[in-house]
């Protein structure tokens, strides 16, 4: 039984993995609410720069960031950890894809909604946090998810700056062993237990956000 | 039932000037002139009522008062406030704050009600009291529930705008509107989604609101028979311009326009 000597190792990795991930969902969403909120209702100039964030890092290769961040940063000075760059790089990408979620859940508010709020005299921010928000981010939660998703499968690219994810340690284990069906597929069982659980938590949020903003349709189900 | 809406003008001010007054207002939208060069004005208190053909800017004329729309030409003022501020920047050439003030004055009931659908219906009612006026939640509910009564609705307060009908939606976005205490009071066409055995709670609410407070109402509708009823004046719009205005009594039995009579005899059929 081999592949009970492999667990530890993997199990290790696993839990980076799991850290790294969570992490950057947790900064990358902060990033794409900012940035998704800046392109609806940011003047030109903020608009523009949160533009610009999201297309640079919606249209470069992530592997190449990593790589960026981990070998070229330190060449102007700024150097972190490993563990720091997979972040700040999972981070930034994650962001700009959410960020577009946050825009189009947003934009799809209906005008008369703002309108009413208009009507009532509402200000920018309370418009934008009590009455558009609430309704925005439940269509938000689904897309959420999938992102969620994408975030655990894209961290293993930090095996490749020398982070000792679920990946990485998968890599060692074979280079050793060369026994590659049996860890890759433990790898694969691996990141889908993983993924499970995020799904599982991204519609247990998705639950509690409907409910928080009390639509009848979740109200009465 | 007065205590229920406070501000309203005193007959010293009623008389003496129009709480809303157009001049020269000129409205476009690129190249479609929707307003043109257009005049017109309403004393404190009066109930008018803007008939015409769709697209002959009535809406416009409410949603330019609500600040939801800018205009080009002209000069607008609303319980004396100009609406353009003289070095206004942005399309309404005013700031926030000053769109703020005016608005204070103005409220708005839409065609299709647009409630708050994450909001019960006691939210709906006392959010914008207790975010815009400062009330305490205590006293925004004491009012809201005052008019929730009023439009027959208190017993729905803690229900969703989904679980209502139309009919219901659109008294409670009545209650909503009035718990601003505006001066005026704009209805875009307040009938105009519901199905037709819903018109009726609505135009009862509305017709209550107009005998029994001193409001200014501007409404725009296709009801031409509530229109009668309601409202002491009654202008015919075309083409961006008031082609006939006056008592509804005269307007709907002699009317002097050829336009209006055609539109009243297409729409009475």
């Amino acid at each position: 039984m081999d592949w009970l000597t492999y667990l530890p190792s993997l199990a290790q990795g696993a839990l980076v993995t799991a850290w790294i991930t969570l992490a950057s969902i947790a900064i990358g969403a902060a990033l794409a609410f900012a940035a998704g909120i800046a392109r609806v209702e940011g003047g030109r100039a903020v608009s523009t720069l949160a533009l610009c964030y999201t297309e640079v890092f919606r249209g470069t290769s992530l592997l190449v960031q990593l790589f960026w961040l981990y070998y070229a940063l330190p060449l102007v000075g700024l150097s972190f950890d490993p563990v720091t760059t997979g972040i700040v790089g999972l981070s930034l990408h994650v962001g700009a894809y959410g960020s577009e979620i946050v825009r189009g859940a947003l934009n799809a508010v209906p005008v008369a909604q703002r309108e009413a709020a208009r009507a009532l005299n509402f200000g920018r921010v309370h418009t934008l946090m009590r009455i558009c928000l609430p309704q925005a981010i439940v269509e938000m939660m689904p897309a959420f998810g999938n992102l969620a998703i994408e975030t655990l499968k894209l961290s293993s690219l930090v095996s490749l700056i020398s982070i000792a994810d679920l990946t990485f340690r998968a890599q060692s284990i074979r280079n050793i062993t060369l026994d590659s069906a049996t860890v890759y597929t433990l790898t694969l069982v691996g990141y889908f237990l993983m993924s499970l659980v995020l799904m599982l938590a991204m519609r247990l949020i998705e639950r509690m956000v409907r409910r928080g903003a009390a639509f009848p349709r979740a109200a009465h189900a | 039932m007065n205590k229920v809406l406070a501000q309203q003008p005193d007959a010293a001010s009623a008389a003496a000037a129009p709480v809303i007054e157009f001049r020269g207002v000129t409205k476009r939208f690129g190249a479609l002139t929707v307003l043109d060069d257009f005049n017109f004005s309403v004393a404190p208190g009066e109930k008018v009522t803007l008939i015409g053909p769709s697209g002959s800017g009535k809406s416009t004329v409410l949603r330019i008062l609500m600040t939801l729309e800018p205009f080009q030409e002209g000069q607008l003022t609303l319980a004396g406030i100009p609406y353009h501020e003289p070095n206004g920047k942005g399309p309404f050439r005013a700031s926030d704050r000053h769109l703020h003030q005016i608005r204070s004055h103005v409220g708005m009931v839409f065609q299709s009600f647009n409630l708050f659908p994450h909001m019960s219906v006691l939210r709906n009612v006392t959010e914008a009291p207790v975010a815009v006026l400062g009330l305490s939640r205590a006293e925004a509910e004491c009012r809201a529930i005052d008019l929730l009564r009023m439009v027959g609705l208190a017993d729905k307060k803690d229900q969703y705008p989904a679980q209502l009908s139309g009919g219901q939606q659109q008294r409670v976005a009545i209650a909503r509107a009035l718990a601003m205490r505006p001066r005026v009071l704009l209805f875009d066409e307040p009938t105009s989604a519901l199905d037709p055995q819903l018109v009726g709670e609505v135009l009862g609410v509305i017709r209550n609101l107009a005998s029994e407070h001193d409001l200014t109402m501007l409404l725009v509708t296709h009801e031409m028979r509530f229109a009668r009823e309601v409202s002491d004046r009654v202008c015919f719009f075309d083409k961006g311009r008031i082609v006939e205005e006056g008592e509804p009594e005269r307007i709907f039995t002699a009317p002097a326009e050829p336009r209006t009579r055609e539109f009243l005899q297409s729409v009475l059929g």
